[in-house]
């Protein structure tokens, strides 16, 4: 019992924090960008899931993020278009009439279980496609970015349908709310921190099981799990799914929060940008992954307001860094640190 | 995973400790706080850095003639990253925390979408000083740059008048070219052109043989170009490369301006057509004054384009909205602004209290070797700006809404 506490006593202050705290200490726009942190947190814990314990390392989670924010947006828009109305960008690009794709996005459940149900799908696809051909490492990640790409192509193409570059924004409520409040934006940051810490905890249990030692196990001998008789291809296609759920999630999420989705958010870069999030935080570590994301997010900003002119390389710099003097990102510094102490 | 876990809140309690910091200083009674958005960073910085320059710029004129209303003008620029999700982080930032009376900013029409809602939910006032494809009229927006019957319209008018009947479209894969065609077509179809045919590249594609080849075989009198950015580049080499002159098929550009000259080459473009609204070449005393001082500020070398001037006006037209209100108030500069009209380096512009664009004198020009541009054309007065082109009949169905 007093173990079952102290294993959780660091989840509990963080949970502390984070719920109560922040929206008590943090001016609403502060707030809002913390909430963004999150979204992209519960990324990167798919990721430091897929990634660091799973071995598989994908340069494309944007795309499930995407799949999962556009699902959002489209129901926003839905909602705000009214019955029988046209989103205000089809209206722009010349659509006279709502497309069949987009009539199933008008009802709240079917659009969030898209938006989650959706990415799994499509990494169950092509995980079944690709981990039965027992195509891995750098394979594995060149197709991952591959697709990323091929997704910005195709929505950028289909303007009439996903808004073009522009993507979708201008939304005005959910679920009733007007999002412009205060209270609606806290109420999302809760809700993103909530997801955020049961995802976690799900996670973390998983990984403690039986399947997550088989996971561990496949990235580090998938022969040998091979040969004693696992179906690595299953443990792998699993786990790839859950972190696609977990970033289609983030995408449904971030929609809401920041008010925005474009090609631009989930194409090469914010992919890659998000694996290096991981990396800094520490992939062999879940929170490492959640820490990492909320570092690298605040990072940016904070680089971006104080040196609009050259934060990019402030950026790098910081990227650099941590990679060279701390090969297993923050959460491994940070373990070396305690060891020390403790020894 | 275990080691990690006692060190996670205390960092995060760092980081809100951080957040939490930045809490902004009481605003110095003797300043005037303003925002530049732009891209400073990314694929638009090339063209965005420049417009941040001229707008700081003319803030620096206008703090040296004792500034707005005897406080000082200060700058706060922000990056725009060109990424449409930054440019409305960064305005509501602007907005939220340091509190400024008014943003200048944007570019690319998809940065302008993306930041519509933030000024609009905080009623806060942006200046966007870029030509764009119209069918917007937001109410804290003022748009200086041209609107498609500022530009486009007269574009097609200077080649109707060249006799040119038969256009092949071309255009980056984004809002405004898919726009801007969208009416090209409309108006062929009401004044006997012919569209023979309406191609579309990614933004940042280089390769245009086969684009070249098509426009080629369809034997068109004039290209009308909607090619965004280094896109220009590869095109108009491919171009002259496949034998085209501007003699035998002129492509009329309206995102070609003199810093992109430089950048396509000369040799590739000159002889070409492009409609704006301002060029440096433009005949004006206060333009003569603006060119003087861009490069006195900036290096000898440096060339003045339409967004450019389009921005550099934005400032002034705020200054003097503020003056005529006494107050930086977004409501009272609103209701101020229209009917404003100021001498600039295009002339006299004014603006409209219906959509909050400005009247402006639309000019054709041609591509010299020298790099500048030299207007043979223009609509003679400033023209009404019209973003919904309800002046124009055949037009009726383009804007549904």
């Amino acid at each position: 019992m007093r173990d079952l506490i102290r294993r959780n006593l660091p989840f509990a202050a963080v949970a502390v924090v984070a719920l109560v705290a922040a929206p008590l200490l943090l001016e609403p726009f502060r707030l809002g960008l913390l909430a963004k942190y999150l979204c992209y947190a519960i990324v990167a814990l798919g990721i430091g899931l897929a990634w660091g314990k799973g071995g598989m390392l994908t340069l494309g989670q944007g795309v499930f993020f995407g799949l999962g924010g556009y699902a959002m947006a489209m129901y926003l828009k839905l909602t705000e278009a009214g019955p029988g109305g046209l989103p205000d960008f089809m209206v722009w690009s010349g659509v006279e009439e709502l497309p069949a794709l987009w009539a199933p996005f008008a009802s709240p459940v079917l659009a969030l279980g898209m938006a989650v149900l959706g990415p799994m799908a499509l990494a169950v696809v092509l995980g079944t496609l690709v981990f039965r051909q027992r195509v891995r490492g750098a394979y594995f990640a060149i197709l991952t970015q591959a697709l990323a790409a091929a997704l910005v192509i195709l929505l950028v193409g289909q303007q009439g349908l996903t808004g073009g570059t522009n993507g979708m924004t201008n939304f005005f409520e959910l679920f009733g709310r007007d999002l412009a409040e205060d209270s609606t934006q806290r109420g999302l940051y809760l809700v993103t921190a909530g997801v955020l810490g049961v995802l976690y905890l799900a996670t973390r249990q998983l990984v403690n099981s039986r399947f997550g030692r088989l996971l561990v196990a496949v990235r580090d001998g998938e022969d040998r799990v091979r040969f004693l008789g696992y179906d690595p291809a299953l443990v792998k296609t699993v786990t790839f799914a859950i972190s696609a759920g977990m970033a289609g999630l983030a995408g449904a999420l971030f929609v809401p929060v920041v008010g925005i989705i474009s090609p631009a958010l989930l194409g090469v870069v914010p992919s890659l940008e998000l694996v290096v999030a991981v990396a800094v935080g520490g992939r062999h570590a879940l929170a490492g992954a959640v820490l990492g994301a909320v570092v690298m997010g605040y990072a940016k900003t904070a680089f971006s307001e104080q040196f609009a002119d050259g934060w990019l390389y402030l950026q790098g710099a910081l990227f650099i860094l941590v990679m060279t003097l701390a090969p297993k990102g923050i959460a491994g510094l940070l373990g070396r640190v305690r060891r020390a102490r403790t020894a | 995973m275990r080691i990690s876990r006692p060190i996670v809140p205390v960092a995060l309690a760092l980081a809100l400790a951080a957040c939490g910091s930045d809490a902004q200083p009481a605003a110095e009674a003797q300043e005037i706080k303003v925002g530049l958005l732009h891209s400073l960073s990314g694929t638009m910085a090339i063209s965005e850095v420049t417009v941040r320059d001229a707008e700081l710029l003319a803030i620096d004129e206008i703090n040296r003639a004792g500034g707005v209303l005897g406080k000082k003008l200060v700058p706060v620029a922000e990056d725009g990253a060109s990424d449409w999700p930054t440019f409305a982080e960064k305005a509501t930032k602007l907005i939220r925390q340091d509190k400024v009376a008014t943003v200048f900013g944007g570019w690319t029409s998809a940065s302008r979408k993306a930041m519509l809602p933030v000024f609009e939910r905080y009623k806060a006032l942006l200046w966007y000083p870029v030509q764009y494809e119209g069918l917007e009229s937001s109410p804290y927006i003022f748009y200086t740059g041209a609107t498609t019957n500022q530009q486009i319209i007269p574009g097609l008018d200077y080649l109707k008048e060249q006799g040119k009947k038969k256009v092949f479209l071309v255009g980056s894969d984004y809002v405004f070219p898919r726009t801007a065609n969208k009416i090209i077509k409309a108006y062929a179809a009401a004044n006997g052109m012919e569209v023979l045919g309406e191609e579309y590249t990614p933004l940042g594609h280089t390769e245009y043989s086969t684009l070249v080849n098509k426009v080629v075989q369809a034997r068109p009198d004039a290209v009308f170009n909607t090619l965004n950015g280094d896109s220009n580049v590869a095109f108009f080499k491919q171009l002259k490369s496949a034998g085209v002159t501007a003699e035998t098929m002129p492509v009329l550009s309206v995102s070609v301006a003199e810093e992109e000259v430089t950048g396509i080459g000369v040799d590739n473009i000159a002889g070409h057509p492009v409609a704006w609204n301002y060029y440096q070449t433009t005949e004006t005393p206060a333009n003569e004054a603006f060119v003087k001082a861009y490069k006195a500020k900036y290096g000898a070398t440096k060339v003045t384009s339409d967004p450019m001037e389009a921005g550099y006006n934005a400032v002034y037209l705020w200054a003097e909205a503020v003056k005529k209100a006494g107050t930086t108030e977004v409501e009272a500069v609103k209701k101020a602004a229209p009917g404003i009209s100021l001498d600039r380096p295009e002339g006299k512009v004014t603006i409209d209290g219906e959509n909050q664009h400005l009247y402006k004198t639309a000019r054709i020009g041609i591509i010299q070797p020298d790099g500048l541009i030299k207007q043979v054309w223009d609509s003679g007065e400033p023209i009404k700006p019209d973003p919904y082109l309800k002046a124009y009949p055949w037009a009726a169905g383009l804007a549904a809404s």
